[in-house]
């Protein structure tokens, strides 16, 4: 595998399927690790580090689960390259930005990553399409019980797997949630969800595109506690509020459907107009005008467009995908066309070309 | 006590640690606190942190104390606790024993307790002490390399060469 050829790919955490994917975009669970005799990255230097990764690389690669996995030198990949990466999910912003020796490895499927020198020496990531949480868990504790019979991890009775930020101390588990709120964000009760959220100390986010900016009604759920709960009380915990958070959001769109009828076909058939006809769009309203139109489609309002699609729209409407589609590098100016470009011809009104005759 | 971004009664105490600048306590009205989680004021896509603790630090040490503590020093990595506070990271996996008692009221604070409940290495945890001394070791090697004594530093590479391969030999 090679970098290039991951734009065209679907990616998992867009692929549109699995349990409940109307509202849940995807799962997620990270576990953060370190080695056992080396510092934290903060008290790293360059040899550490470059001795880190070449420990690693060495140990997993020796045979098993992980020869399979493509390696990547962060280090070594230009900024292009990485902003793809964090664009599919597969490292994190951090990794991206970092100085010295890094590396993340991937399954084919991009549902596996492993990010060598974060915040921690390791952080493992497994991610499934839809409300999968079971599924994730499965997965990382199998390879995180293959990865500790290669590697002496860092571990305290009583402090559990130590972490450079004690706040993942313990389990080093994070649950993560990835969910698609439009239609409790239009009745304003989205807040509502989020203080309710807080309150049983669960954290949610903005999923967020170019910038800082909020991207498209997209939400992430996920726990705060690591420390003093196992694993599976605290997955529980995410996936036991999961459903209501679900059944909120079909109660507001059911609501929208039955008393604002006009008022949401307008915004779901202006939304899709905006985005076939545009000459020049932002990363920003691509992704306020995307939600709209993935809601009308799940409510069956708009029928010549499946989420998958849409999903991918997402995606390759980031600035480093649509660089990649275009081939060439582009400002913010040349961007906004390019995909306005883009989008025309993925959303082209093929009615009018094919009804005319 | 007000909010510090209007005047109505804060009722969220947010402890937020980031890189930049380390321990940031926020004390908000709902309102403004419900702007500053979502808008995520100082957030990042990725937690730089694992992010908003909705609970309050106690760091109740005086003036003195806290001068004192910011001065201790880990004797494996060398960070110093006003190091850690600054920048809301740890040095190195003994930094949890050596300011143990400093972070145990943060860890209560942030989790549902101190004690960790959840799955453990299936490989005993007895050699952790000798890794430490491993961190140790080499950057006092560095060290006597840099003071270009080489007899030191040929005395410690043989010592953690020692090491290293007692622990091969236990794998
Ligand atoms: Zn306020
Ligand atoms: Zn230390």
């Amino acid at each position: 595998m090679v970098i290039d050829e991951l734009h065209d790919r679907c990616g998992e955490w867009l692929k549109g399927d699995g349990p409940q994917s109307d509202i849940v975009m995807s799962s997620r669970i990270r576990l953060a690790r370190n080695l056992a005799d080396f510092p934290f990255i903060r008290r790293c230097n360059d040899i550490d580090r470059a001795n880190i990764e070449s420990t690693v690389r060495e140990r997993l690669g020796r045979e098993g689960a992980f020869t399979t996995l493509n390696f990547f030198n962060v280090a070594k990949l230009n900024s292009l390259d990485r902003q793809l990466l964090v664009e599919r999910q597969l490292i994190s912003r951090e990794l991206s930005n970092a100085d010295g020796a890094r590396a993340v490895a991937i399954d084919s499927s991009e549902r596996l990553s492993l990010m060598v020198n974060e915040e921690d020496h390791l952080r493992i990531q497994v991610m499934k399409s839809g409300l999968n949480l079971d599924g994730a868990w499965e997965q990382i504790n199998q390879l995180d019980d293959d990865i500790e019979s290669r590697l002496t991890y860092a571990f305290h009775p009583k402090f559990g797997y130590l972490t450079a930020c004690p706040t993942n101390a313990g389990t080093g588990i994070r649950v993560s949630v990835l969910v698609h709120l439009p239609a409790l964000a239009i009745t304003h009760q989205i807040e509502k969800v989020f203080r309710s959220l807080q309150k049983i100390n669960l954290v949610v986010r903005g999923l967020y595109g170019e910038g800082t900016q909020a991207m498209g009604d997209f939400y992430q759920i996920s726990n705060q506690v690591t420390l003093g709960k196992t694993e599976r009380e605290i997955i529980d915990q995410v996936a036991d509020v999961i459903p209501y958070v679900i059944d909120y959001e079909r109660k507001a769109r059911q609501y929208l459907l039955d008393e604002k009828q006009n008022d949401l076909f307008d915004r779901v058939s202006r939304a899709y107009g905006t985005l076939q006809t545009a000459q020049q769009i932002s990363s920003e309203e691509t992704m306020y005008l995307l939600s709209r139109v993935r809601m009308g489609v799940n409510l069956g309002l708009i029928d010549n467009l499946e989420i998958p699609n849409i999903n991918q729209l997402f995606l390759r409407t980031q600035p480093a995908h649509l660089q990649k589609i275009c081939q060439q590098a582009l400002d913010t100016d040349q961007r906004n066309v390019e995909r306005a470009n883009y989008l025309r011809r993925q959303l082209k009104r093929d009615d009018t070309d094919a009804q005319s005759n | 006590m007000k909010c510090q971004k209007c005047e109505k009664p804060a009722t969220f105490h947010i402890t937020d640690i980031t890189g930049k600048e380390g321990l940031l306590e926020l004390h908000l009205c709902p309102d403004c606190a419900k702007h500053y989680l979502q808008t995520g004021e100082g957030q990042q896509e990725t937690p730089k942190i694992s992010g908003v603790l909705s609970t309050q630090l106690k760091l109740e040490q005086t003036a003195e104390d806290l001068k004192e503590l910011d001065g201790k020093e880990c004797p494996i990595c060398g960070i110093s606790f006003y190091e850690f506070r600054q920048a809301g990271r740890l040095g190195c996996p003994h930094d949890y024993v050596f300011f143990g008692e400093e972070l145990e009221p943060l860890l209560i604070n942030v989790h549902s307790g101190s004690q960790h409940v959840g799955k453990q290495p299936k490989r005993g945890v007895r050699d952790t002490e000798s890794q430490t001394e491993l961190i140790r070791l080499r950057r006092e090697m560095k060290e006597a390399v840099q003071e270009e004594n080489y007899e030191r530093a040929q005395e410690l590479r043989d010592r953690i060469r020692s090491i290293e391969g007692e622990g091969q030999s236990s794998e």
